[in-house]
């Protein structure tokens, strides 16, 4: 079953490079639809990676960022093969997590 | 899809505590004098400095603390956004013992956009896409060693398409 | 640089746009394909002299080099990845009756983008992929997808994945009911209509790289290779015929419905016309 999210980790020996892609609509509650009704503020809201059991990355984040987000960032470590937990949470309650082996 | 709607938020965010406490271990020896109540010092989520307008209330939020422009913050940001609603930007800095990293959208509706712990081991370097209500600067802050230093660009946002 | 036009109304912006002669005759004389397909992209590589042949596929990308950083920022992961692996995961999923999309076309189906609108002889008419995918589904007793978006941008946005970098090769067989698709494709693209009396080519052809306001035009040639396309505008995926009455609407004119045969010919003739470019889709835009 597809994830919401997407990653692409690469190690360089020294250093791991993560891309992230996640499917989330990202609604500001400053938009309206069709209809001309507000749709309601829905948002990831934290965003965390985790290698080796420690938090390598967090991400706080609001409405303005983009439908659909996209981060990118680099830890120190991290070989081929290790595996990455990523887990988002969004202002509704709804989350969702995947785990992902660095290339 | 495997989104779950678990439906116990609580339990969620004490599940995502756990995970950054043992991350703040890891900083260990690092000056961390930012006081408790701040979100740059824990992982809580800053409700209260996403909610403020102006970027100078949500940094006082957040931080509780002004910033001082350094040329060692840098920010890659297009001149004219191709599309206000997906608008690529670049932090990172030559700092040492960068602990976060905030970007902040001056004349959005609220000016916080993105809040980026940064754990030891972490290179000080982030890039995402965000959104742009119109023309107005975008300000990166860096905090390292407990300062906060910023920069900040002027990114065009030119009226939506035709809708089309 | 070239100037921004931003306007409240599109007219007015519109109006701003400049419009030298035509650069081609529409059916003057006898109907010669290939030669309007040299003489279209002669006039598009002389009018923009330093974007490579290939280069025109990326649309408003190709025109402007601020937008160009942007775009390649996007595609380091771009946002029709989701509806790729959609399309992927659909594609090999087999209908109730166990037959799937494979046994629908040459190759199964894969790496073919590029020979699409064909000209189907027995029909008489030309067939677009979207068309030919609806047919599949519908000859294997599945209801046809909305050509517009979701299912249909996942397929084809997996069938031109498979296809990249192939270049077109539109077909006009010798028939003489080919001709006269590719003939009324060509007029439907040059005809002004809509309240604001524009044709296709007042834009595409005449002003590409200049900005409509936030948007920078797009040049004909290549027009269709990135389709579909993730656009940011939309939030989301698009197909050749969600862009097609999606600019029908932009000069107030009413579009048509999706696969009508006058989009089947126009899709015909923007088509045969970029013979040659590779197939780059799926793509982003603004
Ligand atoms: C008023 C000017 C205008 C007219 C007339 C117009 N378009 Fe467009 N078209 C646009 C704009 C603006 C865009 C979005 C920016 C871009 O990609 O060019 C666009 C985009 C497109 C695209 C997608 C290009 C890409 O690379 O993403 C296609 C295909 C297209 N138009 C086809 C047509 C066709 C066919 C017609 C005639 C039915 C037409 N357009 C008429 C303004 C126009």
């Amino acid at each position: 079953m597809a994830s919401t999210i997407r990653v692409r980790a690469t190690s360089s020996g020294e250093t791991t490079e993560v891309q992230a892609l996640i499917q989330h609509p990202m609604d500001s509650g400053y938009v309206k639809d069709a209809k001309g009704d507000l749709i309601p503020p829905h948002f990831i809201q934290q965003l965390t990676f985790e290698h080796d059991g420690k938090n390598v990355f967090l991400a706080d984040w609001g409405p303005a960022v983009s439908k659909d987000p996209y981060v990118k960032f680099s830890f120190k470590g991290g070989k081929k093969g290790d595996d990455l937990k990523i887990s988002w949470v969004d202002n509704k309650g709804a989350s969702d997590t995947t785990t992902a082996k660095i290339q | 899809m495997t989104t779950t709607h678990d439906g116990f938020p609580a339990t969620r965010r004490l599940m995502l505590k756990g995970a950054a406490s043992v991350a703040l271990i890891g900083l260990g020896n690092l000056p961390f004098s930012v006081a408790p109540a701040f979100a740059a010092a824990n992982d809580k989520y800053p409700e209260d400095a996403f909610k403020q307008k102006s970027d100078a209330d949500a940094v006082k939020a957040l931080y509780g603390k002004t910033a001082e422009p350094s040329d060692k913050v840098k920010m890659d940001a297009p001149e004219i956004a191709e599309n206000g609603a997906v608008v690529p930007i670049s932090v990172s800095s030559t700092l040492e013992n960068v602990t976060s990293i905030s970007i902040l959208v001056a004349e959005n509706p609220n000016a916080l956009a993105a809040f980026y712990l940064i754990p030891a081991g972490t290179l000080p370097s982030v890039a995402n896409r965000l959104k742009m209500a119109k023309t107005t600067n975008v300000i990166a802050i860096v905090e390292a060693g407990g300062k906060l230093y910023s920069t900040a660009k002027e990114v065009k946002v030119t009226v939506g398409g035709c809708g089309g | 640089m070239r100037s921004a036009i931003h306007f409240a109304s599109a007219a007015l912006a519109l109006a701003a746009l400049s419009f030298g002669a035509m650069p081609f005759a529409v059916a003057a004389d006898t109907p010669d394909p290939a030669a309007d397909a040299k003489a279209f992209q002669k006039f598009f590589t002389e009018k923009f002299p330093k974007v490579k042949l290939d280069d025109f596929v990326n649309g408003p990308y190709s025109m402007n080099e601020d937008m160009h950083r942007q775009w390649e920022e996007k595609e380091q992961f771009p946002p029709y990845d989701f509806s790729l692996d959609l399309g992927k995961e659909m594609f090999a999923k087999p209908f109730k009756n166990g037959k799937s999309y494979a046994d629908c076309f040459p190759n199964q189906g894969i790496g073919i983008r590029q020979n699409y609108p064909t000209f189907d002889e027995k029909e008489g008419k030309v067939v677009t992929l979207e068309l030919a995918l609806n047919r599949c589904r519908e000859a294997n007793g599945e209801a046809p997808f909305s050509y517009v978006k979701d299912e249909m941008a996942a397929l084809t946005a997996y069938m031109a994945f498979t296809s990249r970098g192939k270049p077109f090769d539109i077909k006009i067989p010798n028939d003489p009911r080919a001709l006269e698709a590719y003939e009324n494709g060509k007029r439907y693209f040059y005809t002004r209509r809509g309240q604001l009396n524009f044709s296709c080519a007042s834009c595409h052809v005449q002003n590409p790289g200049e900005r409509i306001r936030a948007e920078v035009l797009a040049p004909a040639l290549g027009i269709l290779n990135a389709m579909p396309i993730y656009r940011s505008e939309w939030g989301g995926m698009g197909t050749i015929s969600r862009r097609f009455t999606t600019c029908n609407s932009q000069i107030r004119g009413v579009p048509l419905e999706p696969q009508s045969d006058e989009y089947r010919d126009l899709e015909y003739y923007l088509s045969y016309v970029s013979n040659g470019l590779p197939v780059s889709g799926p793509g982003a835009r603004p």
